[in-house]
């Protein structure tokens, strides 16, 4: 497999404008003769959709949903960053850039991340001008906040409801696309295959999930915008939807996977409660802006919250990290959540959870200022707990929330396979080992809007306007796989459900290849993943038809690419034997227990090879280096 | 907790029918779309087909999951959504019924799943102010003032999940079509499109066959965003006032 990632070079702040004025470009009169699919329809899938389509190219744009508007982007709650420095406080493109390296703990190509701060500025204004309504000051200019991780204001947002404005947004650009009948939408559409032939992305085999058809489609350029593999943990933050399937079938049509390893764990979550839970739900880390997190100081203390004096509680994070406090990344958070309910000091009746505290906040700001900032999430609290956080801490616990690894992308955002791209939360680029609050909103619609648009032209221009027949044996042979394949999911007829493959694999994954890792552990979940995967080909019970609306049958082609791909999520946590980010391996830590880099052996991309069925994958390194901002261990002392 | 289900199962092209099913040992706690999981997990352990039904996010902001519980959109309590509708306010032993939206212009696709892509039609007529990428003006070269904005965020929450109609007796999209045309309307990016946009929403929501508005307020009530059917007034507004100048 060649690594070539086409990073620019030069001073560092011109090599976006120097790339963009080399890459080619397709004629306006060509572009309607290309066709590219798009699979997604979230931030990334959306905003490259429509842009696409306003440059001029015809667009096919596929989604498991019945809306383009259901994308789990909209889920986001806290907001996007920008370097506007509207606020003047010391904000710049630089910093952004500097803050995101640092944040991901040095482990992402410094010339994209340099780029998304870039941009980061653009997408403001194109959300601005689409309509979504941001925050504002009185004064009419648009209103920021401080997120989790930054020591200026960047933030922008609207109420907890940022990713569904922003969704709404590209969703509004994307159906005046359709409505110009430059974008075709197949909804309730499932993508099972990617038509590769000579090395090249040619279309892709989808099935109709009201109507079971395998259908073929054939396109010019393949953009996968699929989202995180965060479900494979079976509880996370994501929609019950969400699946690793067209990343992890391009994988093993020779698109290089890398890190994944790298898996964020949030730490402001609702606790789990039962074992019927089918997922887990998310607190805006904003609320780490007002609220403040502690334990107990005493190991079972069984007191309510209130009756617990001041004096004999720990605010922990404050205590640990005078200078951030509250307000440290992510991965920093959840394992300090961790490191207290290890030590017996958690809260609720499993012990698994910690305090999130707004008295101190509803005395400074009134309940009413509380209800101003935070309104949505105490009412989705409350809803969900029956508690009211105006008068009781919140609980709270860390969960899978993102995925920073993702399909290994060049500098165009194209895979290791010609003419297939991947953008958003789909692919590895941009955050590192770890992803600083509200940048996944930025990414996305940064490779969507303004990145994208611009490298895919320079593929097409290269490669012409030839499309594969659909009656090209590639087709046929990929269309009998997905047939093959739904056939043999459905003809196992054992006694056991997709759901609780899944919550088994989840809780393997969980254990061993959460938030702490070991050798030990990884290897445990190494074993006994096969055994999952006999069981799950010998034992699964699919009810109904391939030829009708089958839900089940859904599921259970998503769990069989889950169990496959934990195999790869792991090896990659068993061979980087440092910690970075949101991969902790106990082995390495230092004495304050924070994650313990290992440059002279890991300043590198892992990317993962397919080798075929029952052959172990291959491991290859994209070297980074950097030369603007210097490794060091990272402090938020 | 123990409930009696009582639920509407109809394949493609069939007539449906209300069918019962137990449900037994259900946590207080547990949501009411994981009491459905519950339900159907043992439905496919005994060989029999689960009840489909729509969910993606389950935490009431994606607008994929809704039925009508009880004889109420998304179920009785106000302002939430389905997936957000815990067990715990239900009575022990009761019996619960469960059906899907009803509306001509959301056709039945199988048990609980509706085909709702008439309220895309409706977006796709005008609902978006037409900018292309990388052509906007600074962010704060449009001052909106916190009025204003706040006004149009109070809009721009709808989820698009259809319980206005559900709820409505005449199965009318006004609470739907009119939240995206006063967002539009009030903001001031909103405006050189604000007289065709009003006249195309509103044909393409009386070609999609939705009913119209007889002020009865039941979309507002069954709304999980609890938009305000004032919009409504502003959207017959909107759309006079473009068929006047015009």
């Amino acid at each position: 497999m060649k690594l070539d990632s086409k990073t620019p070079d030069g001073p560092i702040e011109k090599r976006w404008d120097d790339y963009k004025f080399r890459l080619k470009l397709v004629n306006p009169a060509n572009k309607r003769k290309f066709k590219i699919i798009v699979v997604g329809s979230g931030l990334a899938g959306a905003s490259a959709s429509a842009t696409l389509a306003e440059l001029g190219y015809n667009v096919d744009c596929f989604f498991y949903q019945d809306s383009p508007r259901r994308a789990h982007s909209i889920a986001a709650q806290g907001g996007i960053n920008a370097a506007k420095n509207y606020q003047s406080d010391g904000d710049s493109i630089h910093r952004l850039f500097y803050d995101t390296v640092k944040g991901g703990d040095y482990r992402a190509r410094e010339s994209n991340v340099y780029r998304l701060a870039q941009v980061s500025n653009n997408i403001i204004d194109q959300c601005v001008a689409q309509g979504v309504p941001f925050a504002r000051e009185y004064g009419g200019n648009l209103a920021n906040r401080s997120f989790g991780g930054a020591q200026v204001s960047r933030t922008f947002y609207a109420r907890g409801q940022t990713g569904q404005q922003l969704l709404l947004g590209a969703y509004s650009a994307l159906m005046a696309q359709v409505n110009a009948k430059k974008v075709q939408l197949h909804r309730r559409t499932e993508m099972l295959e990617l038509v590769v032939a000579e090395g090249r992305a040619r279309g892709i085999v989808t099935r109709n999930m009201v109507t079971g058809q395998i259908e073929s489609h054939a396109a010019d350029a393949v953009v996968l915008a699929t989202g995180g593999y965060g479900n494979v943990f079976y509880l996370s933050t994501n929609a019950k939807g969400c699946n690793v399937t067209a990343a992890y079938r391009a994988y093993k049509k020779g698109a290089g996977f890398a890190n994944p390893c790298y898996t964020q764990i949030h730490p402001t979550c609702i606790p789990v409660h039962g074992e019927y839970q089918s997922k887990l739900t998310l607190m805006s880390e904003s609320l780490r802006n007002d609220g403040r997190i502690w334990v107990p100081k005493n190991k079972g203390d069984a007191r309510v919250p209130t009756q617990i004096p001041e004096n004999e509680r720990d605010y922990y994070l404050e205590r640990r990290y005078p200078s951030f406090g509250n307000l440290v990344p992510r991965d920093v958070a959840s394992r300090a959540a961790k490191k207290v309910c290890d030590e017996g000091r958690g809260v609720g009746s499993t012990g698994l959870g910690v305090y999130l505290d707004f008295s101190d906040a509803v005395s400074r700001l009134g309940k009413d200022g509380v209800r101003e900032r935070y309104g949505n999430l105490f009412h989705m609290y409350e809803k969900i707990t029956a508690e009211n956080p105006y008068k009781v801490p919140m609980r709270i616990f860390p969960a899978v929330h993102y995925t920073m690894g993702g399909l290994w992308v060049d500098y165009n955002l194209m895979t290791t396979i010609d003419g297939c791209f991947a953008i958003g939360e789909a692919n590895f680029s941009d955050h590192g080992a770890n992803r600083l609050g509200a940048s996944a909103l930025m990414q996305g619609l940064a490779d969507g809007y303004f990145i994208l648009p611009y490298t895919i032209g320079d593929y097409l221009a290269t490669v012409g306007n030839n499309p594969l027949s659909r009656d090209d044996k590639h087709f046929v042979k990929s269309v009998e796989d997905a047939n093959g394949k739904v056939s043999t999911l459905l003809g196992i007829k054992g006694e056991r459900t997709p759901d609780s493959f899944h919550r088994e694999l989840g809780k393997l994954l969980w254990d061993n290849c959460g938030m702490a890792r070991s050798d030990e552990s990884l290897k445990s979940a190494l074993a006994r993943i096969p055994q999952i995967k006999d069981e799950f080909w010998q034992n699964l019970k699919v009810p109904g038809n391939g030829r009708e609306l089958n839900q089940t049958l859904e599921m259970a082609g998503r769990v069989a690419d889950f169990i496959d791909f934990s195999e790869i999520l792991v090896k990659d946590a068993l061979a980087r034997t440092e910690s970075c980010g949101g991969h902790f391996r106990v082995e390495s830590q230092t004495d304050e227990n924070e994650a313990k880099r290992d440059d002279a052996q890991f300043s590198h991309a892992a990317v993962w090879e397919y080798k075929g069925e029952g052959s172990a994958p291959e491991r290859h390194v994209e070297p980074l280096s950097f030369e603007y901002c210097k490794p060091s261990q990272r402090s938020y002392k | 907790m123990n409930f009696t289900l009582k639920v509407w199962r109809q394949k493609p092209g069939e007539k449906g029918k209300l069918v019962t099913y137990d449900s037994k040992d259900i946590s207080a706690d547990a949501s009411f779309l994981e009491m459905l999981d519950v339900v159907n997990e043992r439905l496919i352990e005994a060989g029999q087909t689960p009840i489909a039904f729509d969910h993606d996010c389950r935490e009431g902001i994606c607008g994929m999951c809704g039925c009508v519980v009880n004889g109420f959109a998304h179920g009785h309590q106000s302002g939430t959504t389905l997936c957000q509708l815990h067990m715990r306010e239900f009575k022990d032993g009761s019996v619960i019924y469960i059906e899907p939206w009803r509306s001509k212009a959301f056709p039945v696709i199988a048990d609980l799943i509706v085909d709702r892509s008439a309220f895309d039609a409706i977006i796709t007529a005008g609902g978006y102010i037409s900018i292309r990428t990388g052509s906007a003006p600074d962010g704060n070269a449009i001052p909106i003032s916190k009025d204003v904005a706040d006004a149009a965020m109070d809009v721009a929450e709808c989820i698009g999940c259809g319980a206005c109609v559900a709820a409505c007796p005449n199965a009318s999209a006004m609470l739907f079509t009119s939240a995206k045309i006063s967002q539009l309307a009030l903001l001031p990016q909103g405006q050189p499109e604000r007289m065709t946009r009003a006249q195309r929403m509103v044909r393409a929501m009386e070609d999609a066959g939705f009913g119209a508005c007889t002020n009865h307020g039941e979309c507002e009530a069954a709304c999980p965003k609890e938009i305000s059917m004032n919009n409504i007034a502003r959207l017959n507004r909107e759309f006079i006032g473009a068929s006047v100048k015009k």
